[in-house]
């Protein structure tokens, strides 16, 4: 926490006698990562100096929107700006895609969630797949400046959609890219080299983040091996504080709210056919939102 | 003397048929010639118990008179002099428990509307916002105090604290004001309009509020204590409990915190116009028999599920809702089951809730609670289908403000302690008042301690 942060030019309250700053979060950078996949470097002084790697933000762009939960990329508490990424999916995120540099995002809550465990394990796999290499890439980095020998995995559909595989080796002693279609790098799934890896060498601790069914795959592919897997799960939430409930988890025989006691659990602990059920329950809702602003934006 | 009149006015209310069809308010306030007519109805009796049956102690039998007289802009004074929020009091009180039980007139069985009429003056303030009168600022004492939370405890307080001639900043994690009065208590019993107006008239008074701001991790309590002389954690209790039986995390199975917050804060009975959603099923059962049950059985019925059904385990005698609320619900056709108990919620393939175990339940001895036990009966095993169950079993204080304050001392059941005249918690510099240290109370409870505190934090602040 520092004084004066609000004199930041682009906060909502410089110049206002305020006992605390007020900041606006304005988009400082946008940019397209990939078909579908935005990046936001967002103005946000107070959250990027208390981000931890595996944590999230909530967003809500306007007062008819949702709540939606982002686990967090990126941050520098210098420059005051928090990273998220985002593949434009339903409503939601359709909208979020089409707002440009300098506009402003009303609400943005966080940092939430308890932060990844970080310390240091000797060998760490870190698996990224889909829009997930930008959390993973986070964790990659806080596992490596703990002294950790890191070992990356990403994976995308296809090579288009792949992203950020530079920062990656960066952070990496070892990266291996995956795509399902075989465009780029080695054809098929993130699963299949995490099993070579892991029989041909020592391995501390996996680190997982992804679609539901690949972290899935990632902790029955380590579960026979024995090693210590941990997921970022990525459920619905309302108020992402611990309020609701809506993102409650079975770990172990125990139910969890994954904005408080997660996002991230043992992988070998999750029920994950109760987890991805719970991801669909508004798959119709959401079909229908996204086709009423179709056509809405069309009629425009 | 006037011969005792006992007709008391009653509240006129949108009809059963119609209300269901709709979220706007059910009870509708009273005319200018009914708040009269029931104004002239209060004895004025010399003892006014209503007085102290009141936990802010409104000088009742004052704003009533000033009715009677036809002084509007004197019974608002009278009014806002001990009560921040009268607006929001005059429609969610248990008036039925506290001013109107002990109203002379209540022996008659004939109690003044006191919150009918509470609310009358109220609405009143908010139409003529040119003739109210401007509250008192005492001059700035130049202290600072941090609020955390805005719902009645935080809202009460700062007012409070404000008008003494502090400066104060209320801090929320949600992104509108007012707490459980935005995200719990549905539209059809307090407007929203009426909340943002209660906080707006807070904010009007200087108090400074930031929303989206969750003390604990954006910034902890030990770090406002560096910029601030004083604290006040009016939280509340925020955290849903759940049965912990079988299948309760099924599909289609929602804590009354989430489909409350869902429908209210997020409005999504206004889907796809707003972009939450929430399901739209045909049975619901909701389990308790508190007032947020009520809520909740209420909003289903208005978000059009055919069948809703309160299941409580115990019997109507010993429902915690106000009695108003249950007979709201009765009118509008929600179905209770006394003496029943969830065992296990049983899902189908696809893992949503389609029927629900019960078993019967019978009432033995008293327990802890002062109420009699319920025992489940032996071999009286029966299945409800349903397809969405609400859990309003309660709540208690989410712990992300005493996991991350040092010093805070708080009882097995997650409530910090606190005194219960000032509000004084066992930390240096921090107070703390309502659900929060009660568990999941009334809104009225909840700003006594809001200002019960603001008094003790004026007198350190003061150096007495």
């Amino acid at each position: 926490m520092q004084e004066n942060k609000h004199e930041q030019d682009n906060c909502a309250c410089k110049g206002k006698e305020v006992i605390w700053p007020e900041c606006k979060f304005q988009i400082i950078k946008k940019e397209k990562l990939a078909q579908n996949i935005n990046l936001w470097e967002v103005s946000a002084p107070l959250i990027a100096e208390r981000a931890r790697a595996g944590q999230f933000v909530m967003v809500r762009i306007h007062d008819k929107g949702e709540r939606i939960p982002l686990t967090l990329a990126d941050w520098d508490s210098k420059k005051g700006t928090i990273t998220l990424v985002f593949m434009e999916v339903g409503k939601t995120t359709r909208e979020m895609g089409l707002l440009k540099e300098c506009d402003c995002v009303p609400d943005l809550i966080g940092p939430l969630g308890t932060p990844t465990h970080v310390e240091k394990f000797g060998t760490v796999v870190c698996v990224g797949g889909g829009v997930g290499v930008a959390p993973a890439f986070a964790v990659a980095r806080a596992m490596k400046e703990a002294g950790n020998r890191v070992i990356t995995i990403m994976g995308a559909r296809t090579k288009s959609l792949l992203f950020w595989e530079d920062k990656m080796r960066k952070v990496s002693d070892e990266v291996i890219v995956t795509t399902d279609d075989g465009s780029y790098c080695r054809k098929g799934v993130v699963t299949e080299p995490l099993k070579e890896v892991i029989s041909r060498e020592k391995v501390d601790l996996v680190f997982a983040v992804g679609p539901a069914i690949m972290m899935k795959f990632c902790a029955s592919t380590t579960k026979p091996f024995n090693v210590k897997t941990i997921v970022s799960l990525n459920p619905i939430m309302v108020d992402g504080t611990g309020m609701c409930g809506c993102c409650r988890v079975t770990v172990g025989n125990e139910t969890k709210f994954a904005c408080v006691h997660g996002p991230d659990f043992d992988a070998h602990l999750v029920n994950w056919d109760e987890f991805m059920a719970r991801q669909r329950i508004y798959i119709d809702e959401e079909k229908l939102s996204l086709q009423l602003w179709e056509q809405k934006q069309k009629g425009v | 003397m006037a011969k005792i009149d006992l007709n008391r006015i009653p509240m006129p209310k949108q009809s059963p048929e119609e209300r269901i069809k709709n979220f706007k308010e059910v009870a509708q306030g009273y005319t200018e010639e009914m708040a009269k007519k029931e104004a002239a109805r209060c004895l004025q009796c010399k003892t006014h118990p209503c007085v102290s049956g009141c936990p802010v102690n409104n000088d009742i039998p004052g704003f009533i008179k000033a009715i009677k007289d036809g002084d509007m802009v004197e019974a608002v004074r009278i009014l806002k002099r001990t009560n921040a929020l009268p607006g929001i009091c005059g429609r969610v009180c248990p008036q039925e428990k506290q001013c109107e039980a002990v109203c002379t007139l209540a022996k008659k069985n004939a109690p003044i509307g006191i919150g009918y009429l509470e609310r009358y003056v109220a609405d009143w303030a908010r139409a003529h916002p040119d003739k109210v009168p401007k509250d008192e600022i005492a001059p700035p004492t130049g202290k600072k105090v941090a609020v955390v939370g805005s719902g009645p405890a935080g809202l009460t307080c700062a007012a409070d604290l404000t008008k003494m001639g502090h400066r104060v900043t209320i801090f929320d994690a949600l992104h509108y004001a007012g707490g459980v009065l935005m995200y719990g208590i549905p539209e059809f019993r307090l407007p929203k309009d009426i909340v943002q107006a209660e906080v707006d008239y807070v904010a009007s008074l200087g108090v400074e509020i930031r929303l989206d701001t969750v003390i604990g991790r954006m910034v902890t309590v030990d770090e406002l204590l560096k910029k601030y002389d004083a604290v006040f954690l009016g939280t509340g209790a925020g955290l849903p409990m759940f049965l912990n039986i079988p299948g309760e995390n099924l599909n289609g199975i929602y804590s009354a915190n989430e489909f409350l917050t869902r429908i209210n804060l997020m409005k999504a009975y206004l889907f796809p116009e707003y972009d939450t959603p929430v399901k739209k099923g045909k049975k619901a059962a909701i389990i308790g028999g508190g007032n947020v049950a009520m809520d909740a059985a209420r909003c289903a019925k208005r978000i059009g599920y055919e069948e809703v059904y309160v299941v409580y385990r115990r019997s109507k005698a010993e429902m915690p809702a106000r009695k108003e609320e249950v007979e709201n619900a009765e009118e509008e056709g929600i179905i209770f089951k006394f003496l029943v108990n969830p065992k296990r919620f049983i899902g189908d393939e696809k893992g949503w809730v389609r029927a629900m175990e019960c078993y019967e339940m019978m009432l033995g001895e008293p327990d802890a609670s002062g109420r009699p036990k319920p025992i489940p009966k032996p071999n009286s095993d029966f299945t409800m289908e349903v397809d969405t169950v609400i859990v309003a079993l309660g709540t208690s204080p989410n712990p992300l403000v005493s996991s991350t304050t040092p010093g805070l001392e708080t009882t097995k059941h997650g409530t910090v302690v606190a005194d219960e005249n000032t509000g004084k918690t066992k930390k240096e510099r921090v107070w703390a008042g309502g659900d929060i240290v009660t568990g999941a109370a009334t809104v009225i409870s909840a700003m006594g301690a809001g200002k019960r505190a603001a008094k003790s934090i004026d007198e350190f602040l003061r150096g007495h």
